[in-house]
């Protein structure tokens, strides 16, 4: 009996200044393989489907768990975590694309460290006096660990961004995932010293004001993020910082 | 003088803590990453951070943190550094706390602590089941602060190939190449940390993310720098199998009470709600009444083995054991150990809450690592270490929850002893050093290029992995550590001719695994010879044919030089100044 195999169709691109080709590729089954496991399979046998010889894709990968954020990528259609996409739950062939909003490096590999700006933009840390000996921290009720904790959860993978209508160059809109940080700094109890300078920073253009509520940010989240409600409560802290900030005027 | 220029590479958690106390220092720092630091491997650590704050009125201290440390690495560790770190241990605590780690509390609001192996105290802060990840971005948004202050400059993307090392043999800079560009530059520095974590994928397989290739420690291994402990490779008794990876179920689900068994009888087939009590096998209960589930991870997965391969009692003949969670109740689960549970969920498809899950022990952590002195400073002058990179903590293996602290206090040392090592260098005689190293990796770089060879780099490196993982893992025999280093002396020989099938000069992700790849095979030798060398049974290293820890002979730190016919070894003994060494034993009241 010949081996059952698993139908891929990769988009390649070589460079940013290249023309897109959809390469196939069959890749032996294995039990419990996902995405990621077949291009480990394809970097050791680089051959299409059709005999011909290519290259290894290129694409980001790191803890293969869904904790690092790294391998977030278009799989049929739907941007995931090629990690947990396990091919048995997806149907064939498995058409796997680039991230579309993001400037392409190769093949599905992109550059996402937009995020990691607009992170600095809003001052998304706690402002330490320095990192000496300062004794115990403040204390915080389980009921507001356990709201912030999920917040924390955020792996970076830019699967809300992707997702988002109004994410894009025209409005330059800062994305779910930034937002649902200033929320969490928000609510510590040292980080919301900073609190009014992250209102502002989201209150002008790109801001908070751009999100259009479509809600597939929080559809799309690997960590189910509240996304939606982060976004509603930071709205109505910039609204009313800016009332504030115009009394104040 | 000018400001010293410091470079670490690695942007874990022990590289940023380096980062972080340097920048606060008012150094500057050239980071330098493979990976957007906040995507590094500190990310997977599931359980939780050691500290004995004594909360919990047991009367925990820190001489009983070193005292567990120290034994449970089964008296190999050099006392000096553990002991400092455990005293360090309830700062940094505190310290991650004011940072904002989201850990779990008490209902008074305090610090919640829970049990790890090889200790009978709850000394384990934890955030759920993602700790690392809470930690790592802790650290990664201080350093966000002082990036966007000019303090840190960094360089993500990046693969760190060598060190520039001067004519007087002291460390001037790094050369390092763009992924993405595929350029080769020399970067000048004062002084350099690595902080390059562990070297999982010589085992093919493990808990370890990708990049834990151990190719940064190779290289300057064969630069000059020593290797110590090599052989000493924990294996994490309860991983979910995969194709691509072992992924880490935490010690934390045992610390929570879960219970690890089999049925008693071979060949039992019914579903695990059928078996009742009295027939299904708690061995570790059995076997370790006193420490129960929470024996050391080499004690638990050499156990595993036992029940699998000894007894022939692995689940459906498979080599598979339960780890049961599930008569705790959920809210609890969900409260404590989620992410770990949705990890088990989606990749397996079953849920943990409802079935007990089915594991078996993988290649998990690195104890040994380049030899640093108590500065962590290694061999070669102006090149320190920290993390999992380097050698000094664990001993011969290391207990659950040691590794966050030992590389947070390892970054938070490193940094600053780094920072006052470069105010007082002379300043180098010329940059010769580095058009040389240039020059030599450029070369390197070219002949890879140009081989017309017909060996797959990935298909060499499968090869390494399943020779290091049937020879040089749980059980070690010295003819399977002999074949082991046959193999990779052969493979050291195929790699001549390995031919990439991409030859582009653009995010050539091969280009870059092979190179990783020559430095993976260097040093898979120095585990399986060091293997070989210690002809004794100590923590994670295990010789049937040698069964007893022998310290007239092998109290000693093994450390490996590099030389063109292979590794060289010598011994050096251990600070044992603290505490005696004495016999370790989990199955009794000792």
């Amino acid at each position: 009996m010949a081996n059952r195999t698993v139908a891929f169709e990769i988009k390649r691109q070589s460079s940013p200044d290249a023309p897109a080709v959809w390469e196939s590729f069959e890749v032996e089954w294995r039990p419990g393989m996902n995405v990621v496991s077949a291009m480990m399979e394809i970097a050791a046998n680089p051959v299409t489907a059709d005999g011909h010889a290519t290259t290894p894709i290129t694409y980001d990968s790191c803890c293969l768990e869904e904790i690092c954020g790294s391998c977030a990528m278009r799989i049929n259609g739907k941007a995931r975590m090629a990690c947990s996409a396990l091919v048995d739950n997806l149907d064939q062939p498995i058409r796997v694309e680039p991230l579309s909003k993001f400037p392409l490096v190769r093949d599905l590999q992109v550059d996402r460290s937009v995020l990691f700006e607009n992170l600095k933009a809003v001052k998304a840390w706690v402002p330490l006096d320095g990192t000496y000996d300062l004794g115990s921290g403040p204390r915080v009720f389980p009921q507001e660990q356990e709201a912030n904790y999920p917040l924390s959860n955020c792996i970076s993978c830019t699967c809300c961004m992707e997702v988002c209508p109004q994410f894009n160059e025209e409005t330059g809109f800062v994305g779910a995932a930034t937002i649902a940080q200033v929320k969490l700094f928000n609510n510590h109890p040292t980080g919301k010293v900073l609190k009014e300078e992250r209102l502002r920073a989201l209150a002008g253009d790109g801001g908070i004001q751009e999100c259009g509520f479509a809600q597939n940010c929080v559809e799309v989240c690997p960590k189910q993020i509240p996304l939606t409600n982060a976004i509603s409560d930071v709205s109505r802290g910039v609204l009313v910082q800016k009332a504030k900030d115009f009394l104040r005027s | 003088m000018a400001a010293p220029r410091i470079i670490v590479v690695g942007g874990g958690l022990a590289g940023l803590a380096a980062v972080i106390k340097i920048a606060e220092a008012g150094g500057t720092v050239d980071l330098f990453s493979i990976v957007p630091v906040k995507r590094s491997h500190s990310v997977c650590a599931q359980g939780g951070i050691n500290a004995a704050k004594n909360l919990k009125g047991e009367g925990d201290t820190t001489d009983k943190h070193f005292d567990d440390t120290i034994y449970g690495g089964d008296f190999l560790a050099n006392q000096t550094p553990v002991k400092a770190m455990c005293e360090a241990a309830p700062a940094i605590i505190d310290l991650l706390d004011r940072m904002g780690v989201p850990f779990n509390r008490t209902p008074e609001g305090l610090l919640d602590f829970r049990r790890f192996g090889g200790t009978l105290y709850n000394r384990t802060a934890f955030a759920g089941a993602t700790t690392g990840q809470q930690l790592l971005y802790a650290l990664d948004e201080q350093v966000r602060r002082h990036e966007s202050e000019g303090k840190v400059r960094k360089f993500e993307g990046w693969e760190f190939l060598s060190a520039v090392i001067d004519s007087n043999g002291v460390a001037r800079g790094i050369t390092a190449l763009d992924l993405r560009t595929m350029e080769l530059r020399s970067f000048p520095a004062d002084a350099i940390i690595l902080a390059t974590g562990g070297i999982g994928a010589i085992f093919g397989k493990s808990t370890n993310s990708v990049v834990c290739t151990g190719s940064a420690q190779s290289a300057i291994y064969q630069q000059g720098a020593v290797y110590a402990n090599g052989e000493f490779i924990q294996v994490h008794p309860t991983c979910i199998p995969g194709e691509d990876k072992l992924r880490l179920m935490s010690e934390s689900a045992r610390g929570e009470g879960g219970r690890v068994w089999v049925p008693r009888t071979v060949g039992d087939q019914r579903p695990f709600k059928q078996i009742p009590e009295a027939e299904r096998f708690y061995f570790l209960e059995e076997w370790y009444p006193k420490y129960g589930n929470l024996v050391p991870r080499d004690i638990a997965t050499r156990a595993i083995h036992k029940v699998v391969y000894e007894l022939g009692l692995g689940l459906d003949g498979q080599p598979m054991v339960y780890l049961d969670l599930t008569h705790i109740d959920r809210a609890t689960l969900n409260r404590k150990l989620e992410g770990i549970l949705e990890i088990y969920e989606k990749f397996v498809g079953d849920d943990p809450r409802d079935v007990p899950m089915k594991i078996f022990p993988g290649v998990h952590y690195t104890m040994g690592g380049l030899w640093v002195d108590f500065n962590q400073m290694t061999n070669i002058p102006g090149i320190f270490a920290a993390g999992e990179c380097e050698y000094q903590y664990h001993g011969a293996n290391r207990l659950g929850a040691n590794s966050l602290v030992s590389c947070i206090y390892g970054g938070f040392k490193a940094g600053p002893n780094a920072l006052s090592y470069a105010k007082s260098l002379p300043a180098a005689e010329s940059e010769g050093s580095h058009a040389a190293e240039l020059s030599r990796q450029d070369e390197i770089n070219r002949k890879l290029l140009r081989n017309k060879g017909t060996e797959n780099p990935f298909k060499l490196w499968r090869e390494l992995g399943e020779v290091m993982t049937q020879h040089v893992t749980v059980i070690r025999y010295n003819k399977g550590l002999k074949q082991a280093d046959e193999k990779i002396v052969e493979l050291l020989e195929r790699y001549q001719n390995v031919n990439l099938s991409d030859k582009s000069q653009w995010a050539n992700t091969s280009f870059a695994f092979a190179r990783q790849l020559k430095n993976m095979l260097e040093l898979s030798r120095v585990v399986a010879l060091g293997a070989l060398q210690r002809d004794e049974s100590r923590g994670a290293h295990y010789k049937p044919d040698f069964p007893d820890r022998n310290d007239e002979q092998f109290l000693k730190t093994t450390k490996a030089s590099y030389t063109d016919s292979g590794p060289r070894f010598e011994f050096e003994g251990v600070d044992t100044q603290f505490i005696q060494p004495r016999r370790r034993s989990y199955d009794a009241a000792n």
